[in-house]
């Protein structure tokens, strides 16, 4: 008898909600990355660096090994850990806030020594739980708490495109992927799946960023959120691989 | 047969499922649950197991399993 079966990974079962507004895509951010890991058999053998702010609400969504360090400091902090555990699977989960404007030091200075662990970033286009505010990726353009007319370049400067940063790096991965339908979820799941099968081979830096909806921030429904997605997000940052570098 | 568990309580009432059903076969009902949000229904023989209500579901509210 075939059966099929779409349950969520057993490292989210049983627990309370993850607390995200109506409509975030942590949601189904994590819920693909522990359904990698489970497929992986790592489950118990891995641990997650979430970084302060929406990305540490799935560190209590999550029965196994995670830790919070300070804001912006989730990449070196996996850093630290995978230094002295490299047997273990190590990332970080942090937003686009903490990725490109407090931590942005380790987000370049990482891929400069090609530190092996996986980088996976939810890019929303703003600050999200602290209400709302222009972050490096907000779009020229975007209404935000903290630029209400809109950012411009003359005022705030242009959005950082990370696929642009890191065009000279040599590092094992980079990928781009979005939550905001099946297809496009599936294939970020295969681009996580890369990462860390190239982390677990001892390849180096795997980075991946997930562009998601925030539609509380947003001041739009849950579906009006994915349509910004797909006619305004997209067109600035691509979806795609950009870096992936054979084994040494 | 499809069998679909849906943890109503953990709905946030995005409705992501609603658009994301090929087959139309979730729908909203008007009813709402305890936190308010609106919560949706299953039309379970019209289901075919595709799994995309489970893939958009940012809160984990959705099972799925399907028997030959």
């Amino acid at each position: 008898m075939a059966t099929k079966t779409f349950k969520i990974p057993e490292a989210l079962e049983g627990l309370g909600s993850h607390g995200c507004c109506q409509g975030c895509g942590h949601g189904i951010a994590a819920r693909i990355i522990y359904e990698v890991i489970e497929e992986m058999g790592l489950t118990k053998n891995c641990i997650a660096f979430h970084d302060l702010a929406c990305g540490s609400n799935m560190l209590y969504a999550q029965k196994y090994h995670g830790f919070s360090g300070a804001h912006g400091r989730a990449i070196p902090t996996a850093t630290g850990f995978k230094r002295t555990r490299p047997d273990m699977l190590v990332f970080s989960y942090a937003g686009d806030g903490a990725t490109y404007s407090i931590g942005m030091q380790h987000t370049v200075h990482t891929a400069m020594r090609d530190e092996n662990i996986t980088a996976i970033v939810i890019n929303n286009t703003n600050f999200g739980m602290t209400g709302g505010q222009m972050s490096p990726t907000s779009l020229i353009g975007q209404k935000t708490t903290s630029s209400p007319a809109g950012r411009t370049k003359e005022l705030n400067g242009n959005p950082v495109d990370v696929v642009k940063l890191y065009t000279d790096m040599d590092i094992a991965y980079l990928a781009r992927g979005a939550v905001d339908s099946v297809p496009n979820i599936n294939k970020t799941k295969n681009y996580i799946r890369k990462a860390f099968a190239k982390q677990m081979a001892g390849e180096g830096f795997s980075f991946v960023e997930i562009l998601a909806p925030c539609p509380t921030n947003w001041g739009m429904t849950p579906a009006q959120s994915l349509e910004r997605m797909q006619n305004e997000v997209f067109k600035k940052y691509e979806l795609g691989e950009f870096i992936e570098r054979s084994a040494k | 047969m499809v069998k679909i568990t849906y943890d109503a309580e953990r709905c946030k009432g995005c409705h992501y499922c609603v658009s994301a059903c090929p087959k139309k076969c979730v729908t909203p009902t008007g009813e709402f649950n305890a936190k308010g949000y609106e919560i949706v229904k299953f039309n379970e023989a019209d289901c075919i197991a595709c799994g995309s209500c489970y893939t958009m579901c940012p809160d984990y509210a959705i099972t799925i399993v399907k028997e030959d």
